[in-house]
């Protein structure tokens, strides 16, 4: 049987949902022999393979214009695509900044409380977007796995499934933020 | 004594009218979710997530007096969805970060998106900007959590009698305020009974002192309260 090919991506959280993954324990020996991960933040791989993967996993809301531009590459290079945890699924944390002004903060943050280097990140750095959002206001999505972060059993059941063909049942508990 | 019959999901009840389609379900083990409903308080129907179908019309099951020869559909695909939207409503009209309350673990309203399979909210987030108010020396209201059941208010004017909760404001606006709209660490009409507390379904109204996931409401006790003061 081919390998299910995979891709995992973290925007604007906190790497927990990927800590999850990785907690998947003993299943992680038997997907290795199922998958093949491309880009993630596990494997340090930045792009997307040119024949796009199957599934892709995303972690985190999105919340600057890199991100922005990742989510929608991602979609167009993957079969499936899931939203990972609560910050992909609603904001979350990183939405908590909505409604305030993402130049004025910048300016509280890096302006005059830096005392050695006062540029402000603009040049090297993505900007923010005008407000953080869900994964799905901006790009279709398949799967949503809630919990901050998704249980590393509630992960492991999605994605055993997905690579065996399957449609993961997502009831219940499953769907129990935070 | 009257007797009517109504069919809820197809089963035929005999009870008797004045009662409520929700009073009738529950006792006859047919779930319907509820938000703003508990037991020992008055039904408003501000939440609809009990609504029904009445012959092709959609009903608050709390606030509709069955009658005879009623029939009453409790999970029907449309009623189920109507009730799913409602419940995003609830949650894009506020900031439930649910991995960081107090309640979490402990909501009805996290409960709620289990039960009613929402997947994700399908409208826009609103994140609004509210003021959380710890004024309180034992207390505090955090109104990004609050869905505007009014269980508090209730529980203040007809169980303690105090008064002390009121809606301000209407629509996206609308809020629940302390007295006058003061601080609630000043609202002198406040018995710090901490009734409002314990019948909040959410981490709006919450204990001082709790931490993240800490905290555990006891509505029931309002339940048991006011059959007391009914029955003696």
């Amino acid at each position: 049987m081919a390998k299910v090919r995979v891709a995992t991506m973290w925007f604007s959280g906190c790497a927990g949902c990927h800590m999850s993954l990785l907690d998947i324990d003993e299943t992680l020996i038997d997907l290795a022999g199922m998958i093949t991960l491309f880009n993630s933040p596990i494997t340090d791989l930045k792009v997307f393979p040119e024949e796009g993967v199957d599934v892709t996993l995303i972690e985190g809301a999105v919340g600057n214009e890199e991100q922005l531009h990742l989510a929608r590459t991602a979609r167009q290079k993957s079969k499936i695509l899931i939203a990972l945890g609560d910050c992909a699924v609603t904001g979350n944390v990183p939405a908590l900044r909505n409604g305030m002004d993402p130049d004025e903060m910048i300016a509280n943050i890096y302006g005059d409380k830096v005392t050695s280097n006062g540029a402000l990140p603009y040049e090297a750095v993505p900007h923010l977007l005008g407000r953080v959002r869900p994964l799905a206001e901006v790009v279709h999505v398949d799967y949503f796995l809630h919990g901050c972060p998704p249980p590393a059993g509630l992960i492991a059941k999605a994605v055993l499934a997905l690579v065996a063909g399957k449609t993961p049942e997502l009831a219940g508990p499953d769907l129990k933020f935070g | 004594m009257e007797r009517i019959t109504v069919k809820i999901d197809g089963r035929e009840i005999v009870t008797s009218p004045g009662r409520t389609i929700l009073e009738v379900a529950v006792e006859h083990g047919i779930r319907i979710p509820t938000l703003c409903h508990l037991e020992g308080l008055s039904d408003v129907g501000a939440c609809r997530l009990c609504i029904v179908d009445v012959r092709g019309q959609l009903v608050t099951s709390c606030t509709t007096r069955v009658a005879d020869k009623m029939e009453v559909l409790t999970g029907t695909d449309a009623v189920r969805a109507y009730r799913r939207t409602i419940l995003e409503l609830l949650f894009a009209e506020g900031n439930h970060v649910c991995a960081f309350c107090v309640s979490n673990g402990g909501c009805e309203l996290q409960d709620l998106a289990c039960e009613l399979e929402m997947h994700s909210v399908t409208v826009p987030y609103a994140y609004p900007r509210h003021r959380v108010d710890a004024t309180h020396p034992r207390f505090l209201i955090d109104r990004d959590r609050c869905v505007l059941c009014g269980r508090c208010v209730r529980a203040c004017g007809e169980v303690e009698g105090a008064r002390t909760w009121n809606f301000a404001e209407r629509g996206s606006q609308a809020r629940v305020i302390t007295d006058l709209d003061v601080d609630w660490g000043t609202a002198a009409s406040c018995t710090s009974c901490g009734k409002c507390v314990e019948v909040c379904p959410t981490g709006a109204i919450v204990r001082k002192g709790e931490s993240n996931g800490e905290m555990r409401k006891k509505p029931e006790v309002i339940t048991r309260l006011k059959e007391r003061r009914t029955h003696g």
